[in-house]
């Protein structure tokens, strides 16, 4: 009984904005300009964001993997951080690290006149900054049951380090490389907090899916239909990246 | 060992050098020479050991006695305290010089064959050529050779998954020689197989590492792997070796180390004859069950327990068959004079160790009963007699 409460829980609210969407008008929601130009920015920004998390995220999840000590534990408890901080709290910081009178940002406004905040390129940093987490921790503890066996096999092979990486690390990881990265990219898609603080909402530049819901929906009357539309949208893009990343039954 | 005129300068090869195999051995120095000293919370390893090119030495002793520790140091997968090893004219480590695994042309294959497992059999065979810098087409041309030599040819595009056990180690064999490692340690690697596998194996290891002529350290706690491959073994206990020689020497050594090891079995080697014999390099004859067709002339071992071996009294007059038991004349092949050289009682049974005139020795357990009615005395002539079906016959 608490089960079926709980799949009540999970599932009647995606119902409810089913029965709410007009889907006569949904073809139109959803091909206004308002909405192609969120769409097309979470695209990019998503996108982006999960390949900056992959080019950082590999090195640090091979570094948490492989070492031990005291200080990769620390490293590893620091590293979760983003993925249980309220992502407005994220936005702050990044705010207060990289606005032009931030702790970073005030040096980079004076010697290069970079403004950080409030552009495209702050979306990808915010999305980066709450995504990353998933791709290291999925990455991390495929790395652990993976152990090091294969490597240490290749090494006595002759197979040097970087050999290793592209020859046996990286294809051994390959179930847990395309899911973290999934994941990584639906997260980055659904941002809202931080990029709200740290970005702002400027259409075209830093209004994104989930910015766009909001403020059609906060605008009342007219919006409604277009946030549902948008909301479903999103929902239909994060059930297709469950699919793609659904357990199989063999890795190979 | 290693000479003062023979230490001179030695040309280093090139890493990577995918050519390899050749001898950079300076003349009288060992091809493989190491000296090791890992602590462990019991007690230290410490191993002083040569190899020569092409031999096979067998590390032998219980489990935990420090014989993969060894391997793990020379492999360098561990740091010990102290290592000095040079292989093939290199200084690998010691002098200064520390080389990572990569570098130190060292294979290692354990009981689990470890596979990669998103790379094809050839794939997999191919990979240390590859890593040595040769191209794609040609390092998978030399691995289907391999395989080939290994008879696996049917199964060169097959993942690990869709291999039988005993495949999965054959191509780890493979793809361990194919990487031309100048010395080649093999850790338990029958351990983890099933009898019909581990029989498989053996016979593949002991033709393939001769053929190839790899100079290979075998770590086994497997007496009979031990003396069917080594050509010298050594023993270990408690990290040291407390006992070495040639493997022929060692089984017909009594009072060695090797020898009590081996008490739980009596042990032959010679060459095939007639399918269901072995003749020994003394002469003897032994007949048993093969548990695959022998060809004649092919190197074989023939086992069997002591447990096996009945023991009787000489016949007065030898020829005049005066023996007392008949069912012994009708069945049991195996006849053997023999002089009583030992007599160790034990928990039920007593242990007789008795010596062929030809210097073979064999075990048998009797009971205490028996002892006193054939009689058993040190020194006396007995017959051996053992039922061909209780004698296995092996290849090796």
């Amino acid at each position: 009984m608490p089960a079926g409460l709980g799949i009540a829980l999970l599932l009647l609210p995606l119902v409810a904005l089913l029965a709410k969407a007009d889907w006569a008008q949904l073809p139109a929601a959803l091909g206004s300009r308002p909405v192609l130009l969120a769409l097309w920015l979470s695209l990019r920004c998503g996108l982006l964001a999960t390949a900056v998390c992959l080019v950082l995220g590999i090195p640090l999840a091979l570094l948490l993997a492989r070492r031990e000590g005291g200080w990769i534990r620390l490293l590893r408890t620091l590293v979760t951080v983003p993925l249980v901080l309220p992502p407005m709290v994220g936005g702050i910081a990044l705010l207060y690290l990289l606005s032009t009178q931030g702790l970073i940002g005030q040096y980079l406004f004076e010697w290069f006149g970079t403004r950080i905040a409030f552009s495209t390129f702050a979306v990808v940093l915010a999305e980066t900054f709450v995504a990353l987490p998933f791709l290291v921790l999925t990455l991390e503890g495929a790395l652990r049951s993976l152990g090091d066996r294969f490597e240490t096999v290749a090494a006595t092979l002759g197979a040097g380090r970087t050999t290793i990486l592209f020859r046996v690390t990286l294809p051994l990881l390959r179930p847990a490389l395309l899911s973290g990265t999934a994941l990584c990219f639906a997260r980055a898609l659904g941002e809202f907090g931080a990029t709200a603080l740290f970005a702002g909402n400027k259409e075209g530049v830093t209004r994104t899916m989930p910015l766009a819901v909001y403020t059609e929906f906060n605008g009342g009357g007219d919006g409604t239909d277009t946030a549902v539309a948008m909301s479903l949208l999103l929902v239909v893009v994060a059930l297709l990246i469950l699919f793609a990343v659904r357990p199989r039954r063999s890795a190979w | 060992m290693v000479t003062g005129s023979a230490d001179g300068p030695v040309g280093d090869m090139a890493v990577g050098d995918a050519a390899g195999g050749t001898s950079g051995a300076v003349a009288g120095e060992p091809f493989v020479r190491a000296r090791l000293l890992v602590p462990r919370p019991a007690f230290d390893v410490v191993a002083d050991l040569t190899v020569e090119h092409g031999e096979i030495v067998a590390l032998l002793g219980p489990n935990g006695c420090g014989k993969s520790t060894i391997l793990q140091a020379l492999a360098g997968l561990l740091v010990p305290r102290e290592l000095e090893l040079r292989v093939a004219g290199r200084q690998i480590a010691g002098d200064g010089v520390f080389l990572p695994p990569e570098r130190r042309r060292i294979g290692l294959m354990g009981q689990d064959p470890l596979l990669f497992p998103h790379l094809s059999a050839v794939e997999n065979v191919a990979f240390g050529p590859r890593a040595a810098g040769v191209r794609a087409p040609a390092a998978r041309a030399a691995a289907r050779e391999w395989l080939g030599r290994l008879g696996l040819a049917a199964i060169v595009d097959s993942r690990p998954a869709d291999l039988s056990g005993g495949q999965r180690q054959r191509v780890a064999l493979a793809r361990a020689l194919a990487a031309e490692p100048d010395l080649l340690l093999l850790d338990e690697p029958l351990a983890a197989a099933d009898i019909g596998t581990a029989n498989e194996i053996r016979h593949v290891l002991g033709q393939h590492l001769r053929e190839a002529g790899q100079t290979t350290v075998l770590v086994t706690h497997e007496i009979l792997d031990a003396a069917m491959l080594a050509d010298r073994v050594l023993v270990l206990d408690a990290g040291r070796v407390v006992d070495s020689g040639p493997t022929q020497r060692m089984l017909t050594e009594p009072g060695s180390q090797f020898g009590a090891a081996l008490a739980g079995l009596n042990l032959l080697l010679g060459t095939a004859s007639g399918g269901d014999g072995l003749v020994v390099d003394t002469g003897l004859q032994v007949f048993g069950i093969a548990e695959e067709p022998l060809p004649d002339g092919a190197a074989a071992a023939a086992a069997f327990p002591p447990a096996a071996v009945s023991v009787s009294s000489m016949p007065r007059a030898t020829g005049s068959a005066v023996i007392s038991d008949p069912a012994a004349t009708s069945s049991v092949r195996n006849r053997w004079t023999a002089e009583v050289v030992a007599i160790e009682p034990g928990a039920g049974a007593v242990r007789i160790r008795t010596r062929l005139p030809d210097g073979v020795m064999i075990a048998a357990d009797v009971t205490p009963a028996a002892v006193a009615a054939v009689p058993i005395v040190l020194g006396a002539m007995v017959t051996l007699g053992v039922k061909a079906t209780q004698v296995r016959l092996f290849a090796r």
